[in-house]
C-alpha cells in the first residue's frame, strides 16, 4: 500500500516539477504529461512480472517512474542531457528504458498495439510464458493498424493485454482551441473490440482496485496462455492537459485535499473530486491503511529526492554534438 | 561447384536459417512469389509447422509485430510479397524499426527482415511494380540488400538474418530462374561488401539486383565492339561499400549507373552525385543513367518495356560513354 501511494505521489510531483522546470526557463520542446492518469498506470504496471515487457508512448513518463525510471535521468533524457536514458537521442516523446522492459516508446498514435501484440507473438514462440503490455490513448483506435493487430491477436490467441487509457473522457474538444478528444463513431469503446472475440472491460481509471482487478484478469487469461484482452481506463483529462502545452491549471496538488477538502479552491474543486491520486489518498485514510503523518512524510520524501533529481539534470552536460552520428545501428555483439 | 537455381539458393538460406536458429521464425510464405518454384517452400512449411505463420492481409500489423517480437527476443523474417504493398507498412518499418536503436539511445535492437519483390515483373502495371529501395536508402537505420545471383542470394540471406538491425532484402522475381554457382553449407556475404561481377578497364557499370545481370549482358555485348566494361554490384545500399565503387570508377574513368528505381532521387542519381563529390577528377565522359523512366509503371507489354532499364539501354549508354 505505501509501494502505490509513494509511486503516485512521485509520478504527480514529477509531471508538477517538469512543467515548472520549463516556465521557469529549462528548455524542452513540448512534452506531454500523466497528470489525472496516474492511478491506471501504477496499478497496472503493480501487477507485472520483472520479465514481462511493456509498450508506452509519448505520454511515458508515468509508466517509465512506476517501472522503476531514475527520476534523474528521466529528467536529463527531457531535457536532451547526455546522461539521460536515451543519451538524449528521444527525449520526453522516446524516453525508455530497455533493461526494465521496455521495448519501445512509440510517439505514433496506434505504434504501441502492433509492437506489444508482436512482443506477445514473441513470447508465445519462445515458450517465454508471461504478458505484453501495449499502453496507448484512445486516439489510437482510430488509427487501422488498431484493428489489423486487434484480428491478429485473436487469430493467433497471443498473449497481450491492451489497455487503452481513455483520457478524451470530459474533454471539450477541440472546438475550444484545445487537443482534440477522440472521434470515433462508436458510443463504446469496448464495442469496437468485443466482435473480435476478445474480453474487454471498460473501467475507472482513477481507481486503483477496479484498474487491478481488471488487469489481473488480464494478466491471469495472457499468462495461462488463452489470449488477449482489452481495458479501457477512462479518466478525465487534465484541465493542465487541455491547452496545447502543459500547465499548472490546477495548481500543485496538496495531499492535504484528500482530508481538508475545503482547502480546495473552489474553481478547482470539479477536477479535485475525481481526482484519483486524492481519492487513494482519501480512501487509504478512511480504510486505516494509513495516516495524515504517513502521507506527508511519503510525499515530503518524494519531492527532496525529485528536486535532486532535477537539480542534477539541470546541470548534466548536454552531449558531444558528434554523438549525433552514433547509435543508428547496433553495435557489434560478440556471438 | 554445383550450380543451383536462385531460387534453389534462397530457399536453401530460409531453410539454414530455420535450422540453425529457433528463435528465427517466418511471417507470411510467399519468398519466391507466384513462381511455379515456390513449391520449393512445401518442404520448409513441413519442417517448420508452428513457426511459419500465414498472416491476414494486415501488412501494418504484419510489420508492426515482427518489429515488436524483434524487440522481443524473436528473429522474424516477414514476408511482404510485392515491394509496392511495403507502403501499408511505412509506419512500423521507417518509423519504428528504422529508429528504436537510435532514439533509444541505442537500448533497443529490432533483428527483423522485411523481404519484398520489388520491380518490373511484367504487366503488373502501377501498383504492383514500385522499387522502393531508394525511399528506403533516404531513411536512415535500414539495412538494405539487393542480391543479383544465386550465390549472393543465399549468402546476403544468412547476413540479414543474423544482422541485429532491420534488414530490408529487396528482391527480384525475375531473379528466380537465373542459375550460377552455389557452395554447399553455411556461408555468409558480409553486408557492406561490394562486388566486382566482371572486371573491365574502360568503364564501370554499377548496378544491384536483376540489373546486375542486365548489365553484365550487356558488358558481354560490348565486349564484341572492343568495350571493356566493369560491372560493379553494390549489393547492399545500406552499408554501402563506397571504397570498391569509387575505386573502380577512379580505374577507368567512365560511369554508367543501371538502375530499376526510378529516374528522379533513385539509386542511380545518389551513386552519380557520389562520383561527382569523390572523382569527379578521373571521369573522362559525363555520368550516364539508365533507369525506370519518371511516370507511373504502365500495364501494355511495349509501353513497359519503353520506360524499362534494358540491357540494349545500358549498350546504348556504354557506346555513349565510350564515344
Amino acid at each position: 500500500m505505501m509501494k502505490m501511494l509513494r509511486t503516485l505521489l512521485l509520478m504527480r510531483r514529477f509531471e508538477e516539477m517538469l512543467i515548472q522546470a520549463q516556465k521557469s526557463g529549462a528548455s524542452f520542446g513540448h512534452f506531454h504529461v500523466y497528470i489525472g492518469q496516474e492511478c491506471t498506470g501504477a496499478a497496472a504496471i503493480d501487477l507485472l512480472r520483472a520479465d514481462e515487457h511493456l509498450v508506452t508512448t509519448h505520454r511515458n513518463h508515468g509508466h517509465l517512474l512506476a517501472r522503476g525510471a531514475d527520476p534523474a535521468r528521466l529528467f536529463a533524457e527531457i531535457m536532451g542531457k547526455a546522461a539521460g536514458y536515451n543519451k538524449g537521442k528521444g527525449g520526453t516523446l522516446h524516453a525508455t528504458v530497455a533493461e526494465l522492459g521496455f521495448l519501445s516508446t512509440s510517439a505514433i498514435v496506434g505504434g504501441a498495439i502492433p509492437l506489444a501484440t508482436g512482443a506477445a507473438l514473441a513470447s508465445k514462440q519462445l515458450g517465454r510464458p508471461g504478458a505484453a503490455v501495449g499502453f496507448f490513448g484512445d486516439g489510437a483506435l482510430e488509427e487501422g493498424v488498431f484493428f489489423e493487430s486487434l484480428n491478429m491477436a485473436a487469430l493467433w490467441k497471443l498473449p497481450v493485454v491492451l489497455l487503452c487509457e481513455n483520457n478524451s473522457a470530459g474533454a471539450l474538444g477541440q472546438s475550444a482551441g484545445e487537443y482534440p478528444g477522440s472521434t470515433i463513431a462508436a458510443r463504446q469503446l469496448i464495442e469496437l473490440v468485443l466482435p473480435f472475440g476478445i474480453p474487454a472491460v471498460a473501467v475507472d481509471g482513477t481507481d486503483v482496485k477496479a484498474v487491478q482487478e481488471a488487469m489481473r484478469a488480464a494478466l491471469e487469461r495472457a499468462r495461462k496462455g488463452e489470449g488477449a484482452s482489452f481495458i479501457e481506463a477512462r479518466t478525465q483529462r487534465w484541465p493542465g492537459s487541455r491547452p496545447l502545452w502543459p500547465a499548472l491549471a490546477t495548481g500543485e496538488t496538496d495531499v492535504a485535499y484528500a482530508w481538508q477538502p475545503e482547502r480546495i479552491p473552489p474553481e478547482h474543486r470539479e477536477w479535485f473530486a475525481h481526482d484519483g491520486v486524492i481519492r487513494y489518498l482519501r480512501e487509504a485514510i478512511a480504510a486505516r491503511e494509513c495516516d495524515r503523518a504517513q502521507i506527508l512524510e511519503v510525499d515530503g520524501e518524494v519531492r527532496r529526492s525529485l528536486e535532486k533529481a532535477l537539480r542534477f539534470a539541470i546541470e548534466a552536460p548536454y552531449p558531444d554534438p558528434a554523438s549525433a552520428l552514433t547509435d543508428v545501428f547496433a553495435a557489434p555483439e560478440a556471438r | 561447384m554445383r550450380e543451383l537455381t536462385y531460387a534453389e539458393a534462397k530457399v536453401e538460406a530460409l531453410r539454414d536459417a530455420l535450422r540453425d536458429d529457433p528463435r528465427v521464425c517466418l511471417i507470411g510464405s510467399f519468398f519466391l512469389g507466384l513462381s511455379p518454384r515456390r513449391v520449393l517452400l512445401d518442404e520448409i512449411r513441413r519442417e517448420f509447422a508452428g513457426r511459419v505463420f500465414d498472416p491476414p492481409i494486415s501488412e501494418g500489423a504484419i510489420c508492426g509485430m515482427a518489429v515488436g517480437a524483434a524487440m522481443s527476443g524473436l528473429r522474424p523474417i516477414v514476408e511482404v510479397t510485392t515491394a509496392s504493398f511495403l507502403f501499408h507498412a511505412f509506419p512500423q518499418v521507417l518509423n519504428e524499426a528504422a529508429n528504436a536503436c537510435y532514439m533509444s539511445g541505442g537500448q533497443l535492437r529490432v533483428p527483423v527482415v522485411f523481404h519484398i519483390l520489388h520491380g518490373l515483373r511484367g504487366g503488373g502495371a502501377a501498383q504492383h511494380s514500385h522499387s522502393p529501395q531508394a525511399m528506403l536508402w533516404n531513411t536512415p537505420g535500414l539495412e538494405i540488400a539487393l542480391p543479383g545471383s544465386p550465390r549472393d542470394v543465399k549468402g546476403l540471406l544468412t547476413a540479414a538474418v543474423q544482422s541485429d538491425n532491420p534488414t530490408v532484402f529487396v528482391d527480384h522475381a525475375r531473379l528466380f530462374e537465373v542459375r550460377g554457382e552455389v557452395p554447399e553449407g553455411r556461408f555468409s556475404i558480409a553486408l557492406g561488401k561490394a562486388e566486382i561481377k566482371r572486371a573491365g578497364k574502360d568503364v564501370t557499370v554499377v548496378a544491384t539486383s536483376l540489373m546486375v545481370q542486365r548489365a553484365l549482358e550487356a558488358a558481354k555485348a560490348a565486349a564484341s565492339e572492343n568495350i571493356d566494361a566493369e560491372v560493379v554490384d553494390l549489393r547492399t545500399l545500406v552499408p554501402l561499400d563506397s571504397e570498391t565503387l569509387l575505386a573502380s570508377v577512379r580505374r577507368t574513368g567512365r560511369l554508367v549507373v543501371v538502375d530499376e528505381c526510378h529516374r528522379s532521387c533513385g539509386v542511380a542519381a545518389e551513386v552519380a552525385a557520389l562520383a561527382a563529390e569523390h572523382a569527379l577528377a578521373h571521369l573522362r565522359a559525363p555520368v550516364k543513367r539508365v533507369t525506370t523512366l519518371d511516370v507511373p509503371v504502365p500495364f501494355s507489354a511495349p509501353l513497359e518495356r519503353y520506360i524499362e532499364p534494358t540491357a540494349d539501354k545500358v549498350l546504348a549508354a556504354l557506346r555513349e560513354v565510350m564515344a
